[in-house]
């Protein structure tokens, strides 16, 4: 099957209404569509839905700079005038500020829109940086066995024993600890990008390690290395494509979870600072007037926040059920 | 089976071991512990023989084994920001943790196993799939907005809970407990669901899922064929088979319900061992985070030890010292 | 005694899929006698197990009984409401699954099981019911029974593990047993021992038996009568000697060729060509015929009933042998076909005035 892709490129175009050959060959997109995943997807009404909601959601995040009517980073656009505005529906609601604003007079709308790029952009780093780290040690560990592969694994062991957030937590703390507290907004990024990473890369060697495992006993792995394919190149060509299904449903379900360490790191008040604020670091603030009645500071960034991982947990569930041939 | 749970606590000695050697190096390395103790103006000579009495200048094997000894004794050091002994901290706050905890669990179970069990024996009913949805909500939801939503809706909305703190305590020895007293119970009430809600969730998607798996046995047909009541079918066979691996998830679920108490704690500003570790983050207070993550830990292993005998007092497949393994 | 203890007439059994109704019983009637012990032979797929589950009232969802009626000693009981239904399960009809592996609850002693049943179906102490247990155990040859009554499943081995099932299904002294492959997860050596064991309670107690089983062996030594089962359809039912030495059908004959011969041993299922069609593209007219050595152009259109090959209607003797008339669905034996081929098992002596079997 791995020729399909030139030979559809040689094959005369077919004949309209002609039928396919059973074995015609066909691109990679055309298989998608005849495959048993787009058929499931179109059966799963709430997997369509979750698709919807993730990709407004990410428009929306990423297309804030042009769409927001204010920028909530810029301290000289915010007026103390128009703090505390309830939404444009309510009674002493204020145009512009279709959700209202906040006690710095910020726009709350501006504030979710940018505070939602944020938290996207940090979450899809740590995904990244985790889904590396985890893709790389289980890859190693796989292949090379023996001590290499103990130490691995017993460092993954002791790290389950913690849950995620408290391994964030230290690897912020002790990070702070050793720069001391004179941390810029990016270099604060970065520390939440790496705690995210260094949290969630378990299950990514897990998967990866037993997939390898059963791989490298196979013949044309043995073969491979016969006649003389390095093992990186064996392990990175060969093994890696294997576990591709599985490392995504993870890396889905990853991105709600490094979403919401973000949300809960700036929460705790050890993320992003008020000056930048993400979701959770909204959330933060607006919930101090829970009870002076200004709902809609901690509601709308709430909203946004349930909303896109609940989209995304959706997807990564029918993922997970979809490319698992075990429940069908 | 002895050779088992030998095993099973070698491996929890390591684990502790290797936390503490984690602990010891934030300790060691994460900043000069010399600088949290004097000023910025003090002299060089001065910081030099503070280092000295730290034993700062010692190897740092050397230096392992001390803290090692002194973790032994109970001396975890002393907290940078209060000028304390952490150790005494940590027991000052623990009885609110723990019994948060316990109550959170307490829910997370009963609730748990009884939405379960309903979900895998009425599998099609309106019902079920409510529960089942709510389920995926709460596993999805970040802990601290349901906190948030709950404290909305109930302390703020309805004015019917406290949405902060522990209520009246009352002193037993160096215990404190809430549980003696109408507001100390109140404001158990919150926190509790807050925490437990995720356990929850998950205990009732495992019990549906494995008591579904367990309805299709060939000993639960046969059951059926004996002519057994639905009753028996169902409570006396599956159920108890069913409860055999949920009971080893939700223990091991009870360390990270306290380590998970971080978050609650600091959404219902608890006083407890969470909420110290929070503010030690924030400001940096090394012996306090070292000395939580070993705590932690340490929990966490003795509740893996006890899931493993209970378990084998659950299950007699295992009971048996004959060495045949499950 | 003429009364047989299970009467099933015209059964059918659905599984209703995302793509219709598949038909996995279609149009199965048999009798069993009091105390007689019914082979019933296939394989795997030919609705054996189907038919089992659905006389015990145990059909898995969703498989259902769409058509024909079952009666228990006269008594309909495929239409009974749950409840009652439940207290006939155990108590009238026992059941003896394949695995004695996996039968048994794991977290219960052997002797809490056994109480349990008897518990429920009668009115026994739990005194008297542990003394029945024990009594029950030492019938089905498990030593020292008043010390393993106290044992779990997994102390005992494959063998002793159906020994306490057999007992279990016993327990209630039911009329009738369905043995679905009883000896099939068991050692070749056991399986004797486990076969003898069943026939010889059975006989005691009186006990009818409706024996499922792929292994034409268990058939030969155990059975009194066999019915052939091919894709939900009997292919031919008849006394086992006369099934074995002198079968009709041609998917029977292919059959009896796999034992080389009856003192021997089993053999297991026979080479016939081809494999048993799917619930989802069963061929029009026979079943059998895209396999068939013996094919002619009605097979590919007519469905074959049964048609009676014994030469008489069934006698009203005690022989329970004999209660129940021989059938063989096969246009071959149709005294009305004009263009057959000569049948099958040589000589069809009767055939010719056979009359189809009249469903009552």
């Amino acid at each position: 099957m791995s020729t399909s892709v030139d030979e559809a490129a040689l094959a005369p175009p077919l004949p309209t209404g002609a039928p396919l050959a059973p074995e015609a060959p066909r691109s990679g997109f055309a298989r998608f569509l005849g495959s048993d995943l787009w058929a499931s997807f179109q059966r799963s009404k709430l997997a369509m839905g979750a698709l919807a909601v993730t990709v407004l959601l990410f428009g929306l995040a990423f297309s804030a700079p042009w769409i927001a009517p204010q920028n909530p980073y810029d301290p000289a656009q915010l007026e103390l005038i128009n703090s505390n505005l309830p939404p444009l529906w309510a009674a002493d609601g204020q145009a512009p500020f279709v959700l209202g604003t906040d006690d710095q007079g910020r726009d709350v709308l501006s504030a979710v829109l940018y505070g939602l790029r944020l938290s996207l952009i940090i979450g899809l780093l740590g995904v990244a940086v985790s889904g590396t780290l985890g893709i790389a040690l289980g890859l190693v560990a796989g292949y090379f066995g023996g001590i290499v592969d103990a130490v691995v694994m017993r460092v993954a062991d002791v790290q389950l024993t913690f849950p995620a957030i408290l391994i964030a937590l230290v690897v912020d703390g002790v990070a702070k600890a050793a720069f001391g507290g004179a941390l810029d907004t990016n270099a604060t990024i970065l520390l939440i990008v790496v705690s995210i990473g260094l949290s969630f890369w378990v299950q990514y060697a897990r998967t990866v390690r037993s997939s390898v495992m059963v791989e490298r006993g196979k013949d044309y792995v043995q073969a491979a290395r016969l006649i003389g394919l390095s093992s990186p190149v064996i392990m990175v060509r060969h093994v890696l494509p294997n576990v591709t299904g599985p490392v995504f449903v993870i890396a889905t379900i990853n991105l709600a979870l490094a979403i919401i360490t973000e949300a809960t790191l700036s929460f705790l008040g050890t993320g992003l600072p008020e000056t930048m604020p993400s979701l959770g670091t909204l959330i933060r603030t607006g919930n101090r007037f829970l009870f002076s009645g200004e709902w809609w500071i901690v509601a709308f960034p709430g909203a946004a926040l349930a909303g896109l991982v609940l989209a995304i947990n959706l997807l990564g569930d029918w993922l997970r059920d979809a490319l698992n041939p075990k429940l069908q | 089976m002895l050779a088992f749970l030998l095993r099973r606590a070698f491996q929890s000695v390591v684990v502790l071991a290797v936390v503490g050697l984690i602990a010891f190096s934030m300790f060691r390395f994460a900043g000069d512990p010399v600088n949290q103790i004097v000023g910025p103006d003090t002299p060089v000579a001065e910081r030099a023989e503070i280092r000295r009495s730290l034993g700062l200048d010692d190897p740092t094997l050397v230096q392992f084994g001390r803290y090692a000894g002194n973790v032994l004794r109970g001396d975890f050091g002393i907290s940078y920001q209060f000028r304390q002994p952490v150790a005494a901290l940590l027991a000052e706050r623990m009885p609110a943790t723990l019994e948060l905890a316990f109550c959170a669990t307490v829910f997370a179970l009963t609730v748990g196993i009884l939405m379960g069990v309903y979900c895998a024996l009425r599998r099609d009913t309106v019902l079920a799939k409510l529960f089942q949805a709510v389920s995926l909500v709460g596993v999805s939801l970040p802990t601290f907005l349901i906190g948030i939503l709950l404290i909305f809706l109930f302390s703020v909305t309805l004015g019917w809970l406290p949405s902060y703190g522990r209520g009246d305590t009352v002193r037993l020895g160096w215990w404190t407990t809430g549980f003696l007293t109408l507001t100390g119970l109140k404001a158990l009430i919150l926190p509790s669901i807050t925490l437990g809600l995720f356990q929850m969730t998950l205990i009732m998607r495992l019990v549906r899922a494995e008591m579904l798996e367990v309805l299709r046995t060939d000993y639960i047909r046969f059951a059926r064929a004996r002519g057994l009541t639905t009753h028996a079918v169902h409570f006396g066979h599956a159920l108890k088979n069913t409860l055999v691996p949920v009971i080893t998830i939700a223990g091991l679920q009870l360390g990270s319900v306290i380590a998970f108490s971080i978050i609650t704690e600091t959404v219902f500003q608890w006083p407890g061992m969470g909420l110290l570790f929070v503010q030690a983050v924030q400001n940096v207070d090394i012996p306090i985070m070292a000395a939580y993550l070993l705590l932690v830990a340490a929990i966490f292993v003795t509740i893996n030890l006890a899931v493993d005998l209970l378990y084998t007092v659950v299950d007699p497949r295992l009971r048996l010292s004959t060495g045949r393994t499950a | 005694m003429s009364e047989p203890i299970l009467s099933v007439r015209d059964l059918r059994v659905a599984f209703e899929t995302r793509r219709g109704s598949l038909p996995a019983i279609d149009g199965v009637s048999f009798d069993i006698g009091r105390g007689e012990i019914l082979g019933v032979v296939g394989e795997s797929g030919a609705g054996k197990s189907v038919t089992g589950s659905a006389v015990i009232g145990l059909l898995d969802p969703p498989g259902r009984i769409v058509g024909g009626e079952i009666r228990l000693g006269g008594e309909r009981i495929d239409t009974l409401p749950p409840e009652r239904m439940r207290r006939v399960r155990g108590r009238r009809i026992g059941m003896i699954f394949q695995d004695p592996l996996t039968s048994l609850d794991p977290l219960y002693r052997v002797g809490e099981q056994i109480v349990e049943t008897i518990r429920t179906h009668t009115d026994l102490s739990a005194r008297a019911a542990r003394t029945r247990a024990i009594d029950l155990l030492a019938e089905v040859g498990i030593p020292a029974p008043e010390r393993r009554i106290d044992g779990y499943p997994h102390e005992f081995s494959g063998g002793m593990r159906q020994r306490v099932v057999i007992a279990l299904a016993l327990a209630a002294e039911p009329e009738l047993i369905i043995a679905d492959e009883p000896t099939t997860a068991l050692d070749v050596s056991v399986q004797a021992q486990v076969i003898t064991l069943l026939k010889r309670l059975c006989r005691e107690h009186g006990t009818a038996v409706m024996l499922v089983t792929h292994d034409m062996g268990v058939i030969a030594e155990a059975a009194d009568r066999v019915a052939v089962m091919y894709s939900g359809r009997i292919a031919e039912i008849g006394p086992v000697e006369a099934v074995v030495r002198n079968p009709r059908h041609p998917y029977a004959v292919g059959l009896m060729g796999a034992i080389p011969t009856l003192t021997q041993g089993s053999g297991r299922l026979a080479q016939i060509p081809g494999a048993m069609p799917r619930l989802t593209a069963i061929p029009p007219g026979c079943a059998f015929h895209p396999r068939c050595p013996k094919v002619f152009g009605r097979c590919r259109v007519d469905r074959p009933e049964p048609i009676r090959t014994d030469a008489a209607p069934a006698r009203t003797g005690s022989d329970p042998a004999s209660s129940s008339p021989s059938a063989v669905a096969c246009h071959l034996y149709d005294p009305d076909a004009a263009d057959r081929p000569a049948p099958a098992g040589g000589e069809p002596p009767v055939a010719f005035h056979a009359e189809p079997l009249q469903v009552r």
